[in-house]
């Protein structure tokens, strides 16, 4: 067990070097760092172009392979090198984490939650009226992109402010540029702040849970246990809830996971639009910033993320269901 | 009296093979499913628009009509212009245009790689298995979105959206490959595959002439889930700048031109948004209702 | 529909110790709504019967009769779409129509089921004692988690887990199905039931372990006097355990009686067509089996008449004319009635109430009484002819198949996650048999003792881990791929399954032409031989085009028949052809398989864990356990005179189906289940369960733990056994 462990996570350390890797060399090679440099004003001479390029190992007259190295022994350190400005890189991926984390937990949960519960309750009543709205509302929410859902909510929600005279829903940022005021009222600023975007991402989520949920709760609904269930003496509502519910939460409960993990990535789009300075943010700041070292640093970290998913989603399976337990 | 129950006179034996009528039975079970004929028909409907469309609006592809900057709907333009002074209802439909292909080809292609490694992983097992299931991690970890993004520009110019096409695919195969590799390894232990394997057909052909046709059915309306991702994927991207380069022209690229001014001058936005709702919306609903009417196991979910 | 009730003019109710049934149900119909269009499916139409206290009530049908959906009825389980109308009265209440929740305090207290699928029917996420208690928890709301526990642990006990307290933490995949089926058992006594409803309870079970959960039935039945249902297509199990019985055919009963009356004067061609469908193991020359000709009617849309008369040897116009009530024999009307009846447009309609007197669902129920017809009389019986290659002595004829200690073992893993090797499955442990020119030999066991896997390694034809296999005297081993590719020609196999053994998207055409293909046989000649396979095997060349779905399970194993007969192979492997269908349709497949082997001169390598069909096709038969051979020999010797204490206890755990017979056997009950093929016991692996070694003194113990038993002849003849103390002694 503990063998078959190590070899597993070895894998991933593999792949995700490689995926790392990868990107830097992808980056590296053609993102063009001197830009940022040049269109400077007033524009510096190419010597302290170079220098500044120099100290920051991005200088393209380097060779790539030597920038590649001097960048890997840094990364073998826990050091990504330096954003073009000439910040640290490492400190700021966990705090661009840590706002993409806020982001996520609630609006998963509560995605999935509501997803699961309109799922399961879909099968249960299968082509009556319920199951065909359920089935209508997820298809819809499913066929447009986050980004125009994401865009759709700020229109509605500027319309409702215009309306109101003030500013009912707020669209920009995690919280209110310079805001003062003690621990509660920065908590309830940043709660108001984090609405329409929570509300964006559970949408998109809340329409794959419940198609998700009400495969899965198909697939036992008539199952022989369930029969047996019933056979005891449990009423036909209980037998569902206890034993199908039940045994169909297994798989998504993976999902779930699994989800988590690549919406680290996935709430790109809202983050973008809402002003939040999240990882998906960052790294698209970076590549039009030309900013080799973070758009590695954002590749390294999401890769991370992604095979933690699955590997917590197989754990977590082998944990709930008896059937693969080790 | 012989155990063979013969019919009562023996039928002329033909010397031709008979043609079997198996394109008629699917076709009739798929019609018998009323999401799959709206899907088809709006599909059908907006393939036409995409293609007539751009031609009947008066306006050339891209052509500046200056005397008409940010107009709402009107007679000669019937979506209104954008802050160029482009007809949206021509660079919607022209849009759609590409944004059709980009699904089908990525559908495509992802498809195909999707069954050919998942079947080969999964008949073969051992070293194959691990060797291309390994390969699929590494394509899940890859960050797709920054070699989508950075190589978008160094691919830009006429048939760069070739490009984008390979680039979608490449990155979206893994999870169906990985399902289909699971229903390969319980296929494989079928008896029709055993009965092909002892009397000596060659692995590749039970690949190629059992397994894979036995998953037809949801190959297709995996397909046809691609084909939808790809375009949202492709929007997205777009949004961004980083999908369909000028002057190749896209929905997502025109749904991005008018996000900036979708508060104040909507119909730059509505109009490609209306169109690629209800394009994603027609594929998705072909797509489930094929895989309800194909997949044996969700018929068995009706008793 | 005019219902008069016939219950009236008969001397009925006037039984000794007369009391309400406990399970009373009237005129039963089911019907499914169809979706989308289709048809709906008339699934019961019309089934009556009553069960008193302690009494045991058979209902025997084939697939698709309609039996099982009828007890779902009665306890409330089927889904919302089932129509059901008709009566059904649980201590004399009307308990048809009543809510969920009226139902569910009802069902697991006074009718409680046992189903068939010991796999499916427990939730895989809850421990076995947990589910048990739960069943006793719903029931006794004021009981506490402890009382409920105990219960649970007592109920394990009295169905016989091993270490009850210690198993109650288990979960359900990690029980035997045998040991599953115990647990489902317990579940159904655990409130006392008045009625307990068995759907096919032993029918996934090996027969073994078949006799115990008969045995255990029999128990619960003394223990809580509860009423039992026995639903199942096995004639043996209701030989021996039913009381009165009931035979369905296409959603309605056509005849009904006490065993007795059935077994030895049935008078409806179906039920005595089924009953000489039965191979015998019990009967020396049975000769060929009965074939009913045909498949049952689609319950979609029934023809009006008697739905068996299509199938029916002695079916005359007016069988078609009216459907027949189930009435007393020779009590059905003259036919000039049913005529003038037909014209006037009136349908007879009686509601059959159970009388408990024989009754008839057939026309000439009357006429077959007086003749006293047998199945032979009505039935034609096909001739099998001679195996030719059989004039020769066996030692004189060609080798067709040799395996000399051939082993496979293979990796036992554990986890489907995290994947690992935790010991090696020894799964065929060096055997050894051959097969000569137009000779069948059988494989038996029982499920887990290798005799599939060795049928995977003879047809891989690869180099097997230990000992060799030669095909007509060629070493496979020795092999080059071109020379295996050609022998494949040789040897062909088909396969258990029909729903599975086609590949469903090819029409039949195709699928019958694929080894001729793969083979390179001219394409001119191709269609010409697919046509000739296809009348070979009794199916029409208009059935060329179709796909396999459109089959029943007969026409498609005829199908991998002809498959397999493509290359004009001359050795057939056989992995239990007929146990996937119907003993009606059974029949005509092995009448087939007897009269190929007849004209085609085929050698058969038959392996089955039916032995009564064994004894009615092999000539010699391999007992195998645990990955060896214990016993082999030809079929007359082993069956007469079996000297393996295994071979005793197989034998004389099959139900035979002949009422008298059977109950006066005594059945040789093994304890426990098959050890894991990956830990077999030291010495002889037989000897945990082995009910010869408990009467063994400590040193002759001693020999069966230590020394493992090589096969050696035991009568001077062909019969070889493996045991020490090896005893020849007839158990029929």
């Amino acid at each position: 067990m503990g063998k078959f462990l190590v070899r597993r996570l070895l894998n991933y350390v593999v792949l995700i070097f490689l995926a790392t890797s990868f990107a830097y060399l992808l980056a590296a090679a053609n993102l063009y760092p001197r830009g940022y440099f040049e269109q400077m004003q007033p524009p510096p001479t190419d010597e302290v172009i170079n220098t500044q390029l120099d100290t920051l190992n991005l200088n393209d007259q380097t060779p790539l392979a030597q920038r590649y190295v001097t960048w890997l022994s840094g990364v073998a350190q826990g050091d990504f090198g330096q954003t073009i400005q000439g910040g640290d890189v490492t400190p700021q991926i966990w705090l661009k984490a840590g706002v993409t984390l806020r982001l996520i937990t609630v609006a998963t949960l509560l995605g999935s939650a509501l997803g699961i519960a309109i799922g399961a309750y879909a099968a249960v009543r299968q082509y009556r009226m319920f199951d065909k709205a359920a089935t209508v509302a997820s298809f819809f929410v499913l066929a447009i992109p986050t980004v125009v859902i994401a865009l759709s909510v700020q229109v509605f929600a500027t319309g409702i402010n215009e309306a109101l005279g003030f500013q009912f829903f707020l669209f920009s940022g995690e919280y209110s540029a310079g805001f003062q005021g003690n621990g509660w009222e920065l908590l309830l600023n940043r709660i108001h702040h984090a609405i329409l975007p929570t509300f964006v991402l559970a949408v998109a989520l809340f329409a794959a849970f419940a198609r998700y949920q009400r495969n899965m709760m198909l697939d036992v609904l008539g199952a022989d246990f369930v029969r047996t269930a019933m056979a005891k003496g449990l009423t036909r509502r209980k037998a569902l809830f206890k034993h199908a519910l039940r045994t169909a939460l297994i798989p998504t409960i993976t999902y779930f996971t699994f989800t988590f993990g690549v919406m680290v990535s996935g709430a790109t789009f809202t983050e973008k639009i809402f002003g939040w300075h999240g990882m998906g943010a960052w790294l698209i700041d970076a590549i039009f910033q030309q900013d080799v070292h973070i758009v590695a640093a954002a590749s390294c970290f999401m890769a991370v993320t992604i095979m933690l998913a699955s590997f917590l989603s197989d754990i977590l399976y082998a944990w709930l269901d008896p059937r693969v337990r080790v | 009296m012989s155990t063979i129950e013969t019919s009562t006179e023996p039928a002329k034996a033909p010397t031709v093979p008979p043609a079997p009528n198996r394109i008629k039975g699917i076709a009739s079970q798929l019609l018998g499913t009323p999401r799959v004929i709206i899907g088809l028909g709006l599909l059908a409907l907006l393939t036409l628009l995409a293609f007539v469309g751009p031609l009947v609006s008066g306006w050339e592809v891209g052509e500046r009509d200056y005397a008409a900057l940010f107009a709402s709907p009107s007679a000669d333009h019937w979506m209104g212009t954008n802050k160029t002074g482009q007809d949206v209802w021509t660079q919607s439909t022209a849009g759609l245009q590409k944004s059709l292909l980009i699904g089908l080809l990525v559908a495509l292609l992802s498809t195909g790689i999707a069954a050919l490694v998942g079947a080969f992983a999964g008949y073969f097992g051992g070293i194959t298995d691990r060797a291309l299931m390994w390969i699929a991690d590494l394509a899940l970890v890859l960050p797709s979105f920054v070699i989508l993004a950075i190589l978008a520009e160094q691919f830009g110019g006429e048939g760069g959206w070739i490009v984008l096409v390979l680039l979608l695919a490449m990155f979206s195969w893994m999870v169906t490959s990985k399902m289909i590799r699971g229903m390969t390894i319980s296929l494989r232990e079928r008896e029709y595959i055993h009965a092909a394997r002892f009397m000596g057909v060659p692995s590749h052909k039970i690949i190629l002439r059992h397994i894979l046709p036995n998953m037809s059915s949801l190959l297709i309306a995996d397909a046809t889930i691609a084909v939808s991702t790809a375009i949202i994927g492709e929007t997205s991207l777009s949004y961004f700048g980083f999908g369909v380069q000028p002057p190749d022209i896209s929905l997502g690229v025109v749904i991005a031109d008018g996000s900036k001014y979708a508060n104040s001058d909507w119909w730059i936005f509505a109009f490609p948004t209306v169109l690629l709702v209800i394009l994603v919306l027609a594929v998705n609903m072909i797509g489930d209702g094929l895989r309800d009417a194909l997949d044996p196991q969700s018929k068995s979910r009706r008793s | 529909m005019s219902a008069q009730t016939i219950e009236n003019t008969e001397a009925t109710s006037e039984r000794p110790g007369d009391e309400t049934p406990v399970l009373e149900v009237r005129d039963l119909t089911v019907t499914f709504r169809g979706f989308n269009g289709n048809p709906d499916v008339n699934a019961v139409r019309g089934v009556s019967y009553s069960v008193r206290r302690g009494e045991v009530l058979g209902i025997v049908g084939e697939s698709g009769s309609g039996k099982s959906v009828s007890s779902m009825a009665a306890m409330g389980l089927l889904p919302d779409h089932a129509v059901i109308t008709g009566s059904v009265k649980l201590h004399g209440e009307e308990i048809l129509g009543l809510d969920d929740r009226e139902m569910a305090t009802r069902r697991g207290k006074v009718i409680s089921m046992v189903f068939q699928d010991p796999l499916s029917g427990l939730t895989p996420v809850y421990t076995v004692g947990d589910q048990l208690a739960e069943a006793v928890l719903v029931h006794n709301p004021k009981a506490t988690k402890e009382e409920a526990r105990e219960r649970a642990v007592r109920l394990l006990d009295l169905v016989g887990i091993p270490n009850p307290e210690g198993r109650y933490r288990s979960f359900p995949h990690e029980f035997s199905g045998g040991m599953r089926q115990r647990v489902m058992i317990a579940m159904a006594m655990a409130n006392d039931p008045d009625v307990i409803i068995c759907d096919e309870p032993t029918t996934a079970l090996d027969v073994t372990i078949q006799a115990q959960i008969l045995d255990l039935l029999r128990t619960a039945r003394e223990e809580t006097g509860a009423a039992i249902v026995m639903i199942t297509h096995d004639l043996g199990v209701v030989a021996g355990f039913v009381d009165r019985m009931l035979v369905m055919y296409a959603g309605r009963p056509v005849e009904m009686g006490t065993v007795d009356e059935i077994y030895y004067g049935s008078r409806m061609p179906y039920t005595m067509g089924l009953l000489g469908a039965v191979p015998r193991m019990d009967l020396e020359r049975q000769g060929a089996l009965v074939p009913i000709k045909g498949t049952p009617p689609s319950l979609t849309a029934l023809p009006p008449g008697c739905p068996f008369a299509p199938r029916c040897p002695i079916a005359e116009p007016e069988c078609s004319l009216a459907e027949p009530d189930l009435l007393p024999v020779g009590g059905q009307p003259s036919k000039a009635q049913i005529r003038a009846a037909q014209e006037a447009g009136t349908s007879g309609g009686a509601v059959a109430a159970d009388t408990g007197v024989q009754r008839v669902a057939c026309l000439r129920s009357g006429e077959i009484a007086e003749n006293a017809w047998t199945a032979q009389d009505i039935y034609p019986i096909p001739e099998i002819p001679e195996v030719p290659a059989a004039k020769v002595r066996r030692e004189d004829r060609a080798e067709m198949l040799r395996v000399e200690s051939l082993i496979k073992h293979h990796p036992l893993t554990k986890g489907a996650v995290f994947k690992r090797r935790v010991g090696t499955v020894y799964a065929v442990d060096g055997i050894d048999f051959d097969i000569r020119e137009g000779e069948t030999l059988a494989l038996v066991g029982e499920s887990g003792c290798g005799k599939s896997t060795t049928l995977m390694e003879i047809m891989g034809l690869e180099k097997p881990q230990g000992g060799s296999v030669s095909v007509m005297g060629r070493e496979t081993s020795k092999m080059s791929g071109s020379d295996r590719f050609a022998l494949r020609r040789d040897m062909q196999i088909v396969f258990q399954d029909p729903m599975s053994s086609l590949d469903p998207r090819m029409p039949v055409f195709d699928i019958i032409a694929e080894p001729l293909r793969t083979h390179r046989y001219p394409e001119a000649d191709t269609t010409a031989r697919v046509y000739e396979l296809l009348e070979l095997v009794g199916l029409n060349v208009e059935h060329a085009t179709r796909y396999p779905s459109e089959f029943s399970g007969g026409q498609r194993q005829r199908i991998g028949i002809a498959r397999a007969l493509a290359l004009e192979p001359k050795l057939l492997v056989l992995d239990e052809p007929v146990s996937a269908l119907d003993v009606s349709i059974q029949a005509g497949v092995v009448n087939l398989l007897e009269e190929l082997q007849a004209r085609l001169g085929l050698s058969y390598l038959f392996v089955a864990h039916d032995l009564s069909v064994v004894r009615h096709i092999a000539d010699r038969v391999a007992v195998m356990y645990l990955g060896r051979i214990v016993e082999i020999g030809d079929t007359d010797s082993v069956y007469t005179r079996p000297a393996h204490p295994y071979t005793q206890a197989l034998l004389s755990a099959i139900p035979i189906p002949d009422p008298e017979k059977e109950r006066a056997r005594t059945h040789i009950v093994l304890d426990g289940d098959l050890p894991s093929p990956a830990n077999p016991p030291s010495g002889c692996r037989f000897r945990t369960r082995c009910q010869k070694f408990v009467t063994l003194s400590a040193p002759e113990q001693e020999r069966c733990t230590s020394v493992e038993p090589a096969l050696e002849a035991t009568n001077g003849g062909d019969q070889a056994t493996a045991c020490h103390f090896a005893e020849r002694q007839s158990v029929l």
